[in-house]
């Protein structure tokens, strides 16, 4: 009655096994092989598409993010550039990783943003020369922290009262909030243009200073302070203690007492507040502009770099500068070497999924057929 | 080689990261023979048996059916060798019947014909003794019942090599020697059967040889007419151990809580409890007896103010005020504002007791956090704390920083119950505290309740082991669908006595 049922099997070719925690050297080294493989397959891609010289083209994007300093001022207009792109997307890092942390999946920072400098336009526009400058700033931060607080709020308190999925809510926010950025342009200017022009160009009412003369310093010390203040927050306050437990498990805090709906509420708020803060920088800081599409997708590649990080505020700064140097870099080697943009987009993600199948490799071990260990006796 | 060897296993090693599931463990397996994998929890029993059903892939060893070398892959592999595995926890599908269920995913050619499913499914069942409705559907089913579905499903596939894990941990002492019944019968008829267990008296009265594990390493397999409890142990452990329980009389016993008509509603809307009234007293050890799930965790959850009661009153006598608190539709915090020294140690240790990815000192933290006015964490008292219960209670762990999921059920268990006896309750409720807990520790925990108790603490204990709940308290609730059905003494029962109440229906006749 056994016709061929029973035909032998092989070994199969390869089986994969959960590894032991790896070190933080192995770690580091594997990531750096991943860096480097992802390189080499970029080198190749660049190479047989475009035929330009993948080291040149490296050495470009370098140039693009670093720039020169300016011959005998010291300054460097491109290198500040830089460093405060990575500066902002930073903060919404740190913004997005509280909420995350307690496992609520706020994919709405890229509308929270935008609200907290739809904020800071309607501040400038509404008060800008009727009150003290510095009086000005002050609301200007209080209105977008608010405002972006409120934003992210809208979703949390359906999440806590009735259970809503807080995914897709958030993310629909985002839409929201981009429609009613266009409405007050509307509204604001009906000439029919899709953004407002620099406000108070003359005026400069409700620019925040500059600091030690260099550009965009003001906000890079503000993103500094909330990485010192996300850190402590999330490590050592009772609070943040609270976010870890409620993120780990909700039965466990209940069953401890801790209110899990107010935790909810006052994370996403935090997360909310800090990602207005962000609106503000954007618009009294850098832009004196706005439009809908101002935050340029910044809001969800943060959701990547807290993620990259694993919600560790300290090492969100190497992430976020890597993400940025690939970015900013490979839009200026596209264009110094005249091929399509989309080059840049393609190296990006090969260095990012890369980053991200490293992972795999921290966490488990491929055996081959035919290598064994463990003798029998 | 002999002809009647089934199954055998040479040298298989079998390892999780640096964790050795199975190391070099060789078994033989006869036909018509009752083999018991006898073995603490984490030696490695389960490892192995999923090995042999296709779920794990070994990292060495050999693996011969009827004398011929075999590499196992996938579970439809283990099937085409006739090996079925019935596992754990039930793979059936609620809303279809016995016989769908048995001959869902076979693959035939032709028509799919459900009444000669049903004939052969009654076949099987008259056979073999089995007592099944095959038309049943699934949800209208008792856990036995269910586990009969999951059995005969591997005898209409074919299997002749049956591999059952732990299958009477769900069942009632009487349901459990129906199924021993059957599966001697399944003995008699030649097919080769497997049970995994770490319960004594089961290995005894039912199989013909034991393999014992201890710590993913095979000792031996003996016949089961030389094995005593006592020599089983001591393989299992690998040295002596007093399996005795020290009760003492209570003494100067007080009510200390009182549980009137409680009756709860879960969010389905269906009544978890009813009509619940009993006194737990300070300086004794109650005991909750019942089949899984039958209202223990609502219980003990209502009176931790984790769960909406309905109705009823739940009486905490302060000993230290005199006064008396109802801690009805009080959240856990307002319980502890009130003075109500109130422990707890819930059934789901890493899913509510403690958090599995947080250090032990986190863990002790959960407790005390709130304290001070300070906005930061106070890590020192939680620290001490930590390394005081891993001195006290030997808990093996690299460290007080280290993970709590890292640590094994035994030593995570010590780290729950230290952290709750630290708070010095005056109630101290305990749900399946030796669930998966080796020997060893199991002692442990119970001298450590019977410690509260002699110190005058209520202590509640809601087990599953009948020698266990008649050994170690002094009086036992029985509860079944969510009402009382019996209250005994513990000094003048038996377990069939407890058997008959947990599975008696509820409503009128209750006895005394």
């Amino acid at each position: 009655m056994t016709e061929n049922r029973l035909k032998s099997h092989h070994e199969p070719l390869i089986h994969i096994t959960k590894r032991d925690d790896v070190g933080l050297g192995k770690s580091m080294l594997i990531h750096f092989v991943g860096i480097l493989i992802a390189l080499v397959i970029s080198a190749v891609l660049i190479w047989t598409i475009t035929g330009s010289n993948p080291l040149q083209i490296f050495k470009s994007m370098y140039e693009g993010v670093v720039g020169t300093s300016i011959a005998n001022s010291g300054i460097n207009k491109k290198y500040m550039e830089s460093v405060h792109i990575m500066a902002m997307l930073l903060c919404i890092s740190l913004a997005v990783t509280p909420a995350f942390k307690m496992k609520f999946w706020n994919i709405g920072a890229e509308g929270q943003v935008l609200m907290g400098c739809l904020a800071s336009a309607y501040c400038m526009i509404e008060f800008g020369g009727k009150v003290n400058d510095t009086v000005l700033l002050l609301i200007m931060v209080v209105l977008s922290v608010l405002v972006g607080a409120l934003w992210a709020l809208i979703p949390a308190v359906c999440k806590a009262f009735w259970s809503t999925n807080e995914t897709l809510f958030t993310l629909m926010m985002n839409y929201v909030s981009m429609t009613l950025v266009s409405y007050f342009i509307m509204v604001k200017d009906r000439s029919g243009r899709s953004d407002l022009g620099i406000i108070n160009e003359r005026t400069e009412y409700g620019y925040l200073p500059e600091f030690l003369g260099r550009d965009y310093l003001s906000n890079i010390l503000i993103v500094a302070a909330v990485v010192v203040f996300m850190f402590i927050y999330l490590k050592y306050s009772k609070q943040g203690y609270e976010i870890s437990v409620v993120g780990e498990s909700e039965n466990t805090a209940k069953y401890i007492g801790i209110n899990v709906k107010k935790v909810i509420l006052r994370t996403v708020a935090i997360s909310g507040a800090i990602c207005g803060l962000v609106g503000f920088m954007i618009i009294a800081g850098d832009k004196h502009s706005i439009k809908p599409s101002i935050v340029g997708g910044q809001g969800f590649t943060a959701i990547m770099v807290s993620w990259m990080a694993k919600f560790n505020p300290l090492l969100m700064i190497p992430v976020a500068m890597l993400i940025v140097f690939l970015s900013v870099g490979s839009k200026f080697a596209t264009s110094a070497f005249r091929i399509d943009n989309s080059i840049g987009d393609i190296l990006t993600a090969i260095v990012i999924f890369s980053i991200i199948a490293c992972e795999f490799f921290t966490r488990y071990k491929i055996n081959f057929r035919g290598v064994k260990k463990g003798g029998k006796s | 080689m002999n002809s009647n060897v089934a199954i055998e296993l040479r040298g298989i090693t079998k390892t999780f990261g640096n964790v050795v599931a199975n190391k070099n463990v060789d078994l033989v397996v006869n036909r018509g023979e009752i083999l018991s994998i006898l073995g603490e929890n984490g030696s490695g029993k389960t490892t192995l048996m999923n090995m042999i059903s296709g779920i794990y892939y070994p990292d060495s060893g050999q693996i011969f059916i009827d004398g011929n070398e075999v590499v196992i892959r996938s579970p439809k592999d283990a099937f085409d060798y006739k090996i079925g595995m019935i596992h754990q926890h039930f793979k059936l599908v609620d809303i279809f019947s016995a016989t769908e269920n048995i001959i869902l995913g076979l693959k035939k050619d032709g028509k799919f014909d459900i009444k000669a499913a049903t004939q052969k499914v009654r076949e099987i069942s008259e056979k073999y003794g089995f007592d099944i409705d095959p038309v049943k559907k699934i949800h209208e089913m008792s856990v036995s019942e269910k586990q009969t579905v999951e059995i005969i499903k591997v005898l209409y596939r074919g299997a002749d090599i049956l591999i059952l894990d732990e299958p009477t941990a769900v069942l009632t002492p009487q349901e459990a020697e129906k199924l021993f019944a059957v599966l001697r019968r399944m003995r008699d008829d030649g097919k080769a059967i497997i049970i995994i267990t770490h319960k004594l008296h089961e290995v005894l009265s039912l199989s013909d040889k034991v393999a014992v594990l201890r710590k993913g390493e095979y000792i031996g397999t003996i016949n089961t007419a030389d094995a005593t409890e006592s020599s089983l142990t001591e393989m299992m452990v690998g040295k002596k151990i007093e399996l005795n329980i020290e009760r003492s009389e209570p003494v100067n016993t007080q009510d200390r809580l009182i549980i009137k008509d409680l009756k709860c509603v879960n969010r389905e809307g269906v009544t978890v409890l009813d009509d619940i009234n009993f006194t737990a007293r300070s300086g004794e050890i109650l005991g909750i007896a019942g089949i899984a799930g039958s209202g223990q965790r609502e219980l003990l959850e209502a009176i931790a103010g984790l769960q909406k009661i309905q109705q009823g009153e739940i009486e905490y006598h302060n000993p230290k005020t005199g006064l008396v608190e109802n801690l009805k539709d009080k959240t856990p915090i307002q319980i502890r504002e009130l003075g109500v020294r109130l422990s707890f140690v819930p059934e789901d240790r890493l899913g509510m007791g403690l958090v599995g990815n947080m250090d032990i000192v986190d863990n002790m933290m959960l407790r005390s956090y709130t304290k001070g006015k300070s906005l930061f964490l106070e890590k020192k008292g939680p620290k001490d704390l930590a390394n005081h219960i891993i001195d006290e209670l030997e808990v093996v762990t690299p460290s007080a920083n280290t993970p709590v999921r890292r640590l094994s059920g035994g030593n995570v268990q010590k780290v729950l119950v230290g952290r709750e006896i630290a708070a010095s309750p005056t109630v101290l409720m305990a749900a399946y505290p030796v669930r998966g807990l080796d020997i060893n520790s199991s002692y442990t925990i119970y001298n450590l309740l019977n410690e509260q108790k002699q110190k005058g603490v209520a202590v509640i204990f809601v087990g599953e082991d009948l020698d266990v709940l008649i050994e170690l308290c002094d009086r036992i609730l029985v509860i079944g669908s969510g009402q009382i059905t019996g209250f005994v003494d513990s000094r003048h029962t038996t377990k069939e006595e407890i058997g008959l109440l947990m599975t008696k229906s509820h409503g009128g006749e209750q006895n005394d």
